[in-house]
């Protein structure tokens, strides 16, 4: 049962914030997924809650204590590493079992959960290899066999699976996902990538130069992005943003992107909902799949010129000319043949995201 | 096309370039002189003095050499003067060793941190490894001194005798050595601490490791390969110390091998017996050094 607190934190390495008025509370057995480019302060953040960094303002509570004060050892997390952090001159069992002995536990007991955590990971057979002798894989299995083995209030991770390729990824990806099911601690994950956020998180919180951007459940910062870092760093491919005019059409609305000669006709309904924001400059943002493709002209298709098309595999992304404006389309692959192709695009209105484009944050519009 | 004529008109430039030295004869002009020097200097003396060892040759008469078989090493080794000499040299390689390590790995963990003017701090400390044997030796006895030596006056040991007192002499020269040393141990020591990488600590901080228990189980099993290689070098160099000894006293109780070998060569001028008693005293050295590095392989696979 652990709840883990972050109020006000603020770090400043030299003159440059890293974290900037943090304001997080992570609940008991909740899997909390820090997503954000380099540089951010995920890893700055994580390392903060572990105690290998102090903060300079604000506290961090574990269970409704301030822990900022105590020394790592004092505040009962473990952590995976990127590095892994293997000891390299001890067997995979002593690795296992460093933190055991580190505080004293008697040998038999010892002994049963060093090789049940073992068994839960799958590296029973492992237990007499040297670190250097592991695949990439096993590594991190043991790196988190250790961090679990002496069942700590929280898991912090940091980017545990950044160092491994692409299949492996997967598969780890799915068995961290696996292993909290069935351990349930409360666990602070780092990573730069958000699949693995979308994948893992109960809740991710986004965060962009220090400061925290959104909070919300994998669903919720994909379907509604509270700015524009969040919407265009969440989603692959990129979320399409444009900057937009709407005006009036008889009883309709018509949202024209800047360049295109024809505008994307839109439900009356949006005219009263952007009436608070009248007169400021907006972006539009539509997911590539809410750009829907024809090949026949239709009510409210626009003409468009498809220039490149990616082929996917289970789609196909297809880049859409609208006079001097792009727009990216995800389609059935193969539906758009060749590049140059003349093709009938709209704007699903339910996908379309609109955003203040001077303060880049949300206008709030659903439809 | 342009590059292709660059390229056309620079190659036979450089294959003339090449022609002036091939990497055969490159090789022999670097290798040749040092083979040379060590065959005349090293190789040559080892194997003529191999001969002398099983002779009665006496460098001081020109009495011509006799062949006398194994009564060389029969008679050292049956001789108890001898021994006493290696016991004194063993207690003297076992206490400097000991005390270099102590000393050099300490050093070595205080100035493994961020601290100010640690590059110039620990140059200076590097000095004393620096000097020149015979200088160390001369100031120390100056240092030494019962009279108006600064130790015992810092100490307020009085007159406190330390290199004419037959039981402290030993110690005295051994603590010398410890002094000049320890340097080198420390550097060593620092560039295996140095190599440990900084989030395996980290690691141990979270797994709850408390100081001690970091320090015995990762910081010394990590640097312990390096630090065997130093300790290799000081009991290498401790077993055949001679200079120092020979400057500070000339206690009976300070008679290092070495300084028995130099009495008996030039002193006492039984060359071939001498001889003899080099090659018992290289034997050992290869044997201590060959258990140890058997011990350095194993702390390595660990």
């Amino acid at each position: 049962m652990t709840q883990i607190e972050l109020r006000g934190v603020q770090k400043w390495f030299g003159s440059v914030q890293v974290i900037k008025d943090l304001n997080l509370v992570i609940e008991d057995n909740e899997f909390i997924v820090l997503l954000g480019q380099s540089g951010c302060g995920k890893t700055t953040t994580l390392r903060a809650v572990a105690g290998l960094e102090t903060i300079d303002e604000g506290d961090i509570l574990i269970d409704g204590q301030t822990v900022q004060h105590l020394k790592a050892a004092a505040r009962d997390i473990a952590m995976v590493f990127q590095s892994f952090s293997l000891y390299p001159h001890m067997s995979v069992y002593e690795n296992i079992a460093f933190p055991l002995r580190a505080t004293r536990m008697n040998r038999a007991e010892l002994d049963s959960q060093v090789r049940e955590i073992a068994n839960v990971l799958r590296i029973g057979d492992l237990l007499d290899r040297k670190p250097s002798a592991l695949s990439g894989g096993d590594m991190q299995r043991v790196a988190i066999g250790r961090a679990l083995v002496r069942q700590p209030k929280a898991m912090l991770m940091d980017e545990p699976i950044g160092a491994l390729d692409a299949k492996l990824r997967e598969e780890m990806r799915a068995e961290i996902k696996r292993l909290h099911l069935k351990q349930g601690s409360t666990t602070i994950y780092v990573t730069h990538d958000q699949i693995e956020a979308m994948s893992l998180a109960d809740r991710i919180v986004i965060m962009h130069e220090g400061v925290l951007q959104q909070v919300g459940t994998p669903n919720e910062v994909y379907s509604r992005p509270q700015n524009l870092f969040v919407a265009q760093f969440v989603g692959s491919p990129v979320m399409n943003i444009a900057a937009a005019k709407v005006a009036q059409d008889k009883d309709a609305a018509t949202v024209t992107v800047e360049g295109a000669p024809q505008g994307f006709p839109f439900p009356a309904e949006l005219l009263g909902k952007l009436n608070g924001s009248a007169g400021k400059a907006l972006s539009l943002g539509i997911r590539p799949e809410g750009v829907l493709v024809e090949h026949e002209a239709g009510d409210g298709f626009v003409p468009a010129e498809a220039h490149i098309i990616e082929p996917l595999g289970s789609y196909d992304i297809v880049d859409l000319q609208f006079g001097d404006q792009m727009l990216r389309a995800r389609t059935r692959s193969g539906f758009v043949e060749k590049a140059g192709s003349r093709v009938y695009a709209r704007i699903d209105p339910a996908q379309a995201h609109f955003f203040d484009t001077a303060s880049g944050q949300s206008l709030g519009v659903r439809l | 096309m342009a590059t292709a004529a660059v390229m056309t008109t620079l190659d036979p430039k450089s294959r003339a370039a090449s022609r002036g030295m091939s990497d055969l004869a490159i090789r022999n002009l670097f290798i040749i002189p040092t083979i040379v020097f060590l065959i005349v200097f090293n190789i040559f003396p080892l194997m003529y003095s191999l001969g002398y060892s099983f002779t009665d040759f006496r460098a001081s008469s020109p009495a011509p050499a006799n062949f006398v078989g194994l009564q060389n090493y029969r008679e050292l080794l049956n001789d108890p003067f001898i021994w006493t000499n290696f016991a004194i040299t063993a207690k003297y390689v076992i206490v400097s060793v000991i005390g270099q390590v102590i000393v050099g790995f300490g050093v070595a963990l205080l100035l493994n941190r961020d601290i100010p003017f640690k590059g110039l701090i620990t140059t200076l400390l590097l000095l004393p490894m620096m000097l020149s044997m015979a200088v160390v030796g001369l100031f120390w006895k100056l240092l030494y001194d019962p009279s108006f030596g600064i130790i015992n006056y810092a100490l307020g040991l009085g007159t406190f005798e330390w290199l004419s007192n037959p039981d402290m002499a030993l110690y005295a020269v051994a603590l010398t050595d410890i002094w000049m040393w320890s340097p080198f141990v420390m550097l060593l020591s620092l560039a295996g601490l140095s190599a440990v990488p900084k989030h395996l600590y980290e690691a141990a901080a979270i797994d709850r490791a408390g100081s001690l228990y970091t320090f015995f189980r990762i910081t010394l099993p990590l640097v312990a390969p390096i630090l065997m290689i130093a300790i290799i070098f000081r009991t290498m160099e401790a077993f055949k110390t001679f200079d120092l000894a020979y400057i500070l006293t000339s206690q009976p109780t300070t008679e290092v091998i070495s300084i028995r070998l130099y009495k008996m060569a030039f002193q006492e001028w039984q060359t071939g017996r001498s001889c003899a008693l080099a090659y018992i005293v290289l034997i050992m050295v290869l044997a201590i050094t060959n258990i140890y590095v058997k011990y350095l392989n194993k702390v390595k696979e660990r």
